[in-house]
């Protein structure tokens, strides 16, 4: 037997222990999320995937999915505060997209364009984050953290190497790298490792392949975000209708 | 003034590049023969397709590039002063695009090195001609300036966005572009 | 001081000897290493991160949150000033203006000798004795011009701390109305005694009955959290007392620890007793750090009585004991998941919940986290008994409240009231003529104007963790949102999105609005950030961090107005400050090189 909470009005099956986004996912049902990932532990710091119980709001990546909860997340007030938060990342770093490697590849872009974003509308702050080149064969752009820490957790979790943390707090906070010299060359990061795979924007790349697929062919040119969101997702097609 | 129903009065509109490449005016060219349709209601003001130097009154004002230098404030303000509804239009009025690349440096320090040090350069001098506009210390989004109603992303946005986004605004829609038409590179 | 920093190497060794090579102290280790060579060099981080077997990353991350931990080299005297609003309302920022010029050093610089660095933090806890500051950890009260220029000379003399005048470090505890708790008469003991008489799930059922409930603010049933914790499945079961006292204006807790703090341990011990734990902790702010010696004095005082350690008061299941963790400097850590990811030598992040600590605290453990307050409380509620303790205060908050007062009042200091007193009765109390505003609870609480005043304290109407800052009429309610909206910035610790950039961005607004560039466009952009740090912020900080802004734009709307220009819309930086530079390469001053404000 499955326990089920509403999500917009559709019924959600989930297992125990699953999260309210875990969930929603797998049954094909899609919320704005940039700092979970399926394979990592969620920690719910971006804070796009916000919905609505009764009153109250809650990250939904982070949330234990229960029986009979009554959830809202496609409607226009969350909408809004997500469409400010993305607002409020392109405004905090240095998003100059045209010159961007990962751009049409970009969760951040991507959800900028669903959630039909045309500008970041406040300040730009402008901060000044010089890029690391010093290993032979990675480049860190740290202009384009939006501090989401999926490198940290991939490097910690998987690969058994803690190459990335972050440091400082607040509004200066910022990912560095595991070295004395505080040079990725120092590290023992490699191309292999799934760090390399899990920067949602365009921080972590391999050198000398950068735009490689032709604008039109690119991850979200195809599809939006929504859509290939829900083809990421681990999913249980047969959950909602059998057993 | 609003007739609009019955026999539309023609929308004026102004157009200029601030720091910006014109790549944008370029692409607006990109809706091709929907321009004529378009011009059946509306008419350019100032506009680097007119050539008419200072902007009057107008309905609609479409601006490219950021701000990085005094006159660009001058002929954004005037923009401002004459246009009911102020666009953005493009990576640098919106973001402040490739020239806002140059803000973590030292504006001294660039001039120095583009007017004094860069090698090959003899009895270099930073240009002090009054003509010359002073350039800001940082380029900045045309909205951190003045308020802007309406941004259209994109390096440049393609010829169909602008269509789209012009002929909801003509028509009195909220403009939405949607997935294709949005596109910040 | 400072002096060959890294090359000795050690009293590194030592500390990190004496915290077993623990990563969990790696906050301690860290923040001893600060105290002993005045920062805390690359090479320091990667010898610690060896020796404790952890990525050296980690341990640069959690030495870069913490404000008084320094990763550079600063100033082998490092001037805090108390940046409270009650700090600048005394004159601190003047003092400290004249300090700088005096030592030759900008403010947040090190002075080019390395001698001396100035800056502010956050509220030091000092509100009704300020202006203050900390030097090298070091609380000193009641600055005045003459006592800032004799510190300066003391600085220039290089005069080590230990030779300054003692009254500097004079710390009042300034009790002005004494109520049950700090007119106790209990002896050490006195209230465990009545603890092991009743056992240990009657303590638990006491408290519930006395009707208790903590008095960090948030006023949750501290019977039914210890029930909880007691009920949780664990291996080792803790105890933690909250003694991160950040939130400005509060400074109770700092009096309780200098002249009650048995009573404190007391009732931690009995907590200990109620829940089943082994070991207790006190988190105290780094800003108290002056403590920590009466305090470990105290605690010895109470193993040598048997009050504390193995078979306490010859019971032979009952061991349990009590150690200091000092905090460095970062406000979140009073949130009580942030307290537990410090005390287990991490960044002060909050964590999610659930789950909650009585079930997962620290280290994973059930755990019953009080307030230095509540436990306090909680002794005398055992002591007296659940009926008579529920007989004071009010029915949904029982027994009596410390007030910190400051501001605009000629007694401030610490008052003792049963819950229910109103505003107004502690105004008279403390003399203050011509209120315009009293600030309840701190920034992230209440900001309530004259005709509230017969409001009343006690979670039925005003909760409060203490803090009582009362303005008068000839002060501008916009400076003060605008220093706690500073506050929260600096404070925020960065974790979630909203609350990182978002308290940010409305520091950068209310800055904008006080330099006169403010618009009506400004203040809907504030009310808009203030919507996403509500509905979205990880943690209380983010979500009350626009407090203070909604309460004043609610009371004294016209102290926003008056700053705004006519206009729809102002840029937010200074048009002809940006030319400067380039005025500067070209040497023009022409009409051309000038941007006006408004054009004609």
């Amino acid at each position: 037997m499955n326990d089920t909470f509403q999500l917009d009005g559709a019924s959600v099956p989930f297992a125990p222990g699953q999260t309210v986004m875990q969930a929603a996912l797998a049954a094909g049902h899609y919320i704005p999320h940039l700092c979970y990932h399926p394979e990592f532990k969620p920690h719910g710091s971006c804070k796009l995937c916000t919905v609505k119980i009764g009153n109250h709001t809650a990250a939904s990546c982070t949330m234990p999915a229960e029986a009979g909860l009554e959830i809202e997340s496609d409607i226009e007030e969350l909408n809004a505060l997500r469409r400010t938060l993305v607002q409020m990342l392109f405004a905090e770093g240095n998003h100059f997209c045209p010159s961007c490697e990962k751009s049409g590849n970009c969760v951040l872009q991507a959800l900028g364009y669903d959630l039909e974003v045309h500008t970041a509308g406040f300040r730009h702050m402008y901060p000044d984050r010089p890029l690391d080149a010093s290993h032979p064969e990675i480049l860190l752009d740290f202009n384009r953290c939006v501090l989401c820490e999926l490198c940290v957790r991939a490097s910690g979790e998987v690969d058994g190497k803690s190459v990335f943390a972050l440091a400082g707090r607040g509004i200066t906070k910022h990912l560095i790298v595991n070295s004395a010299s505080g040079l990725l060359k120092d590290t023992n990061i490699a191309l292999t490792d799934k760090a390399m795979e899990v920067c949602p924007v365009g921080v972590i790349l391999k050198k000398r392949v950068g735009f490689s697929k032709p604008i039109g062919e690119r991850r979200y040119d195809q599809r939006p975000i929504s859509a290939q969101a829900l083809d990421d997702a681990p999913r249980t097609p047969t959950g909602a209708k059998h057993e | 003034m609003n007739d609009i129903t019955h026999r539309p009065k023609k929308l004026k509109i102004a157009t200029t590049s601030l720091a910006g490449c014109f790549g944008c005016h370029m692409s607006f060219l990109d809706i091709d023969e929907r321009i004529l349709p378009l011009l059946d209601l509306i008419e350019f003001d100032r506009s680097p397709i007119t050539d008419i130097k200072h902007c009057g009154p107008c309905d609609i004002g479409l601006i490219e590039g950021g701000i990085c230098n005094a006159e660009n404030v001058h002929v954004l303000r005037e923009f401002r002063r004459n246009c009911k509804i102020l666009i953005s239009i493009g990576a640098c009025a919106v973001t402040g695009g490739l020239p806002a690349q140059r803000n973590h440096l030292d504006l001294g320090s660039c001039l120095t090195e583009v007017y004094l040090t860069e090698p090959g350069l003899a009895h270099g001098h930073i240009p002090n001609d009054p003509e010359l506009p002073l350039p800001l210390d940082k380029v900045h989004p045309l909205h951190e300036v003045v308020k802007i109603d309406y941004f259209i992303p994109g390096c440049p946005p393609s010829g169909d966005a602008i269509w789209k986004f012009l002929t909801d605004l003509i028509a009195g829609k909220t403009p939405e572009l949607g997935h294709g038409l949005i596109k910040y590179d | 001081m400072s002096d060959n920093a890294g090359s000795n190497t050690a009293h590194l060794e030592t500390i990190l000897g004496c915290h077993d090579h623990d990563p969990g102290k790696l906050l301690q280790i860290l923040r001893e290493i600060q105290e002993q060579y005045g920062h805390i060099s690359p090479d320091a981080i990667t010898r610690i991160a060896s020796q404790l077997a952890i990525p050296r990353a980690r341990a640069e991350s959690v030495a870069s949150f913490y404000s008084f931990l320094h990763i550079k080299p600063d100033g082998a005297y490092r001037v805090l000033f108390s940046d409270n609003i009650t700090d600048r309302m005394l004159g601190s920022e003047e003092l400290m203006r004249r300090m700088c010029q005096q030592l030759w050093v900008e403010p947040g610089k090190v002075s080019e000798d390395g001698l001396v660095s100035i800056n502010t933090t956050s509220c030091t806890g000092m509100c009704d004795q300020g202006p203050a500051m900390l030097v090298n950890g070091r609380a000193i009260t009641r600055l005045t011009h003459q006592r800032v220029q004799e510190i300066g000379h003391l600085i220039r003399n290089r005069t080590p701390l230990a030779d300054w005048p003692a009254d500097f470090f004079r710390v009042d505890d300034n009790i002005r109305r004494k109520g049950l708790l700090l007119d106790n008469k209990l002896a050490p003991g006195d209230a465990l005694r009545a603890a092991l008489t009743l056992g240990a799930a009657n303590i638990v059922e006491a408290i519930k009955a006395s009707g208790l409930r903590g008095r960090g603010g948030a006023g949750f049933p501290t019977g039914l959290k210890w029930e909880a914790c007691r009920n949780a499945a664990g291996i080792t079961k803790h105890v933690v007392c909250n003694a991160d006292e950040g939130e400005p204006g509060t400074f109770k807790d700092r009096v309780l620890l200098t002249s009650y703090a048995d009573l404190v341990f007391e009732g931690m011990t009995l907590a200990a007793l109620a829940v089943g734990a082994q070991q207790g902790y006190l988190y105290l702010r780094g800003e108290y750090r002056y403590l920590l010696e009466p305090l470990q004095a105290i605690l010895q005082r109470r193993r040598d009585k048997n009050l504390l350690g193995e078979k306490i008061l010859g019971q032979p299941e009952f061991d349990f004991d009590i150690a200091i963790h000092l905090g460095a400097g970062a406000y979140i850590c009073g949130e009580e998941s942030a307290l537990i990811e410090s005390l287990e030598g991490k960044r002060g992040v909050p964590r999610n919940r659930p789950p909650f600590p009585v079930t997962h605290g620290y280290m994973q453990q059930p755990t019953a986290l009080d307030n230095v307050e509540t436990f306090c409380q909680a002794a005398l509620a055992i002591q007296m008994g659940a009926e008579k303790y529920k007989a004071i205060g009010t029915t949904k908050s029982t027994g009596s409240k410390l007030i910190s007062v400051s501001g605009d009042c000629p007694r401030p200091g610490i008052y003792e009231y049963p819950f229910g007193v109103s505003v107004r009765d502690v105004l008279q109390d403390c003399g203050a003529a011509n209120t315009r505003a009293v600030q309840i609870s701190g920034p992230s609480g209440i900001c309530i104007a004259e005709g509230e005043f017969g409001r009343k304290l006690g979670f039925e109407d005003l909760p409060t963790a203490g803090a009582f800052m009362v303005f008068d009429d000839s002060r501008d309610m916009f400076e003060v949102a605008r220093n706690f909206v500073h506050f929260f910035a600096h404070e925020s610790c960065g974790f979630c999105t909203p609350c990182r950039v978002g308290t940010s961005m409305l520091k950068q607004t209310m800055d904008k609005i006080a330099a006169g560039h403010g618009t009506s466009h400004d203040l809907n952009e504030v009310e808009n950030l203030d919507r996403v740090l509500q509905t979205s912020s990880h943690c209380g900080l983010g979500r009350t961090a626009c407090n203070p802004v909604l309460h004043t734009l609610k009371h004294f709307r016209p102290a926003y107005e008056n700053r705004l220009k006519s206009l729809d819309f102002e840029p937010a930086f200074d048009l002809d400050g940006a030319l400067a530079r380039a005025r500067q390469m070209t040497g023009r001053d022409d009409t051309g090189a000038h941007l006006n404000t408004e054009e004609t």
